[in-house]
């Protein structure tokens, strides 16, 4: 943004003062995050930057804490990854499943009620969590499921299907019908169609939106908190009570990996958007 | 010319119209069968559950079913003297059926909470009943106890017949149902539900404005650079947006704890003494902090969205015309940014209206929110149905956020990213 020669001083100045602005925005939106590499490294206890790690002395780092999360003592880490992957991989197929064939129906230009039936569809998304968190336990202690995996793999398929219903009807705004009637004047059947044809082209946004059920579930505290016994503790229920009790830093390197984990689904998203993007704008 | 030739047929010799009619059915069939999974799914475990929590929030009914041939004798009671006998016989019966239950103890507990001084008298009641001698039930019960000589006692079991009440919803406002059944506060110093409601708008009022004031600039700036530095830049707004809400929720009490590194550089400028380091967490400010720079990208994305389909060239249009660079953004480009910013505040509102993770680690009791509150009962106090009142409050409350935004702005103006 650079600017024009004849600017006049005063816009000059407003112009590097929005520019610092900003990049003070951008430092308070990304620095956090930065706080939690150096100190997992910590050879120390504490939640201080030590005077051994200002030198950058290599003896105040240490992969302590990161041992301590796998291999410590009593410590719940492994179960809770196993449980947060088996809840969060089956609640995103549930979600992707029920999501996807809903988006299909509602992008139909002859789905009767289609203002009505979205709002109640993304309810779960719009409603504040802890009211929702309220409702689903309501439901799930009724049929007998609390503190089963069941019974949170149901309760993260409400919460994650908003997202695969939105990003799903977004791809198939885009959509070019002409080619589903193609493939059934040439004698295919309906399922055949969807899987050969609609399916590979609206793939970016079903993945896009089952990353977003992904997270969603592996992220969850709020209903889990009130649902998971303690054979279901899972990594984000394993964090608050950290943070409630104390801070240690196994947590940093738990909240370390969780950080390397969330690049990689942005590093997906990202290139997803930019494919799904990318035909849309050759089907225009 | 018959009106039969005029109709085209189809090679079934239907009507055309008939026949497309019947497609169109069909074809809604079809569509409608695609949704219905899941509607079905989302209306049996998400929407009747918030139905049940309001049944469960006004649901009062455990008295009216302990002394069902008590209310039925009051119905005749003008509730202004002493009941007649009718009444103290039927609640005699009532009473020994709950004691051979042993369910006398629940009905002396609630009928407390309705009027002070009742569990004392049913005990005592309960000890005495056994030598009463058959009928004149109304003389052997007053004897036993002045209290059930005075009218307050049974004023105060009628107020209970009613299967329903509001007492929750009072409650959820620092009010109650007082002797004569009329509807007061409570006293000055236990409001503590109505400082909770004004602390959770304040906080999610100014949240909003924090991540509009913040949050427009950046948008603008992303929107207006070249994709090069934009797509790098955008990282910085994503990369948080993926991120786990106790990660980040953990960074900050990290930064905020007093010998954390806010702290420390606070002192190395000089602005504290080292041994005056102020409190950062556990009060509002660490509330209100931790919360903008999670729901920060919120805002960012509905406003950059919005921003990338605003031309460049009508900001040009507009300085060519003779505006100040001000004027211009002021009235071309700020009113063509309003469906975003509806969006993200509309966005950042209700989450924030319905925080609880960040506010319970970093909010300290100052600091805590409605949700928290709400959750308190959910999974201390078990009282549910208060849990739920408050929950449907809330909700009210957000449901009344979303019409104003609607008539405002217009629902069907939001863009998620």
């Amino acid at each position: 943004m650079a600017l024009p020669k004849y600017t006049e001083p005063h816009y000059r100045i407003w112009h590097y003062t929005y520019l610092t602005i900003c990049g003070f925005v951008f430092f308070f939106l990304i620095a956090p995050l930065f706080v939690i590499f150096p100190l997992s490294f910590n050879a120390e206890e504490f939640l201080v930057f030590s005077d051994g790690m200002k030198r950058l002395d290599p003896d105040a780092f240490s992969l302590r804490w990161y041992h301590d999360m796998v291999y410590g003592t009593k410590n719940p880490w492994g179960l809770a990854a196993k449980n947060s992957f088996i809840i969060a991989v089956f609640a995103t197929i549930g979600s992707v499943i029920l999501g996807t064939v809903a988006a299909l129906g509602l992008s139909s230009r002859h789905m009767p009620f289609k203002g009505l039936i979205m709002a109640t569809l993304i309810s779960p998304m719009i409603v504040p969590l802890i009211i929702s968190g309220v409702a689903i336990f309501f439901f799930i202690a009724k049929v007998g499921l609390a503190a089963t995996h069941l019974g949170i793999i149901i309760a993260h398929i409400i919460l994650g299907t908003p997202f695969v219903v939105i990003t799903v009807t977004a791809t198939l705004s885009g959509f070019d019908h002409s080619v589903t009637r193609a493939a059934a004047s040439l004698g295919s059947n309906p399922v055949n169609t969807f899987m050969k044809i609609t399916l590979p082209l609206i793939l970016p946004g079903v993945i896009s939106g089952a990353l977003f059920a992904f997270v969603t579930s592996f992220d969850e505290v709020v209903v889990v908190l009130f649902l998971a016994g303690l054979d279901n503790t899972t990594i984000p229920i394993q964090m608050w009570t950290g943070l409630r009790e104390q801070l240690s830093p196994t947590i940093l390197a738990v909240a370390t990996c969780l950080i390397v984990l969330s690049t990689l689904i942005l590093v997906t998203a990202e290139l997803l958007r930019r494919r799904s993007e990318r035909i849309r704008g050759i089907n225009r | 010319m018959s009106s039969e030739t005029q109709k085209i047929l189809t090679t079934d010799g239907i009507p055309l119209e008939v026949s497309l009619k019947k497609a169109e059915k069909k074809n809604k069939i079809k569509a409608f069968l695609l949704v219905a999974p899941l509607l079905l799914f989302i209306i049996i475990t998400y929407i009747f559950p918030i139905g049940e929590m309001f049944t469960r929030s006004i649901d009062d009914r455990m008295v009216t079913n302990m002394l069902p041939k008590t209310f039925k004798a009051m119905e005749t009671w003008d509730g202004k003297e002493l009941p007649p006998e009718e009444v103290f016989a039927a609640f005699l019966s009532d009473f020994r059926v709950l004691a051979e239950k042993k369910e006398h103890g629940k009905l002396g507990q609630r009928l407390n909470k309705e009027k002070n001084g009742f569990n004392t008298i049913l005990k005592k009641l309960w000890r005495k009943m056994k030598k009463f001698e058959e009928g004149n039930a109304k003389e052997q019960i007053m004897a036993i106890h002045k209290r059930f000589r005075d009218v307050k006692y049974w004023q105060a079991i009628k107020r209970t017949a009613p299967p329903y009440t509001m007492s929750k919803y009072l409650k959820g406002m620092d009010m109650y149902y007082n002797e004569d059944g009329k509807i007061v506060q409570v006293s000055e110093d236990r409001r503590i539900h109505r400082i909770l409601w004004l602390r959770t708008l304040e906080v999610a009022f100014f949240v909003t404005v924090f991540c509009f004031l913040m949050g427009y600039p950046i948008a603008h700036l992303l929107a207006t650079l070249p994709m090069k530095y934009s797509n790098l830049l955008m990282i910085c707004v994503l990369l948080p947006f993926w991120t786990s809400l106790l990660v980040r929720t953990a960074s900050w009490m990290i930064l905020l704890q007093q010998q954390g590194i806010v702290n420390d550089f606070f002192v190395w400028i000089g602005l504290v003494a080292d041994d005056s380091r102020p409190e950062m967490m556990y009060n509002k400010t660490g509330t209100y902090v931790a919360m903008t720079q999670i729901l920060l990208p919120f805002m960012v994305l509905p406003l950059y969205s919005v921003m990338k389909t605003i031309s460049p060239s009508l900001m040009r249009a507009g300085k060519s015309l003779g505006g100040t660079p001000f004027i211009a953004f002021w009235k071309v480009y700020f009113p063509l940014t309003i469906p975003g910013i509806g969006a993200g505040c509309l966005l950042v509102f209700i989450l924030a209206i319905g925080y609880y993770i960040t506010p319970a680690l970093v909010g300290g009791a100052s600091g805590t929110l409605i949700s928290n509150q709400i959750a308190y009962h959910m999974k201390a106090t078990l009282d549910w149905s208060f849990a739920s009142a408050m929950g449907l409050m809330l909700l009210t409350g957000v449901l009344v956020v979303y019409w104003i935004y609607n008539k405002l702005v217009g629902i069907d103006n939001i863009k998620l990213g």
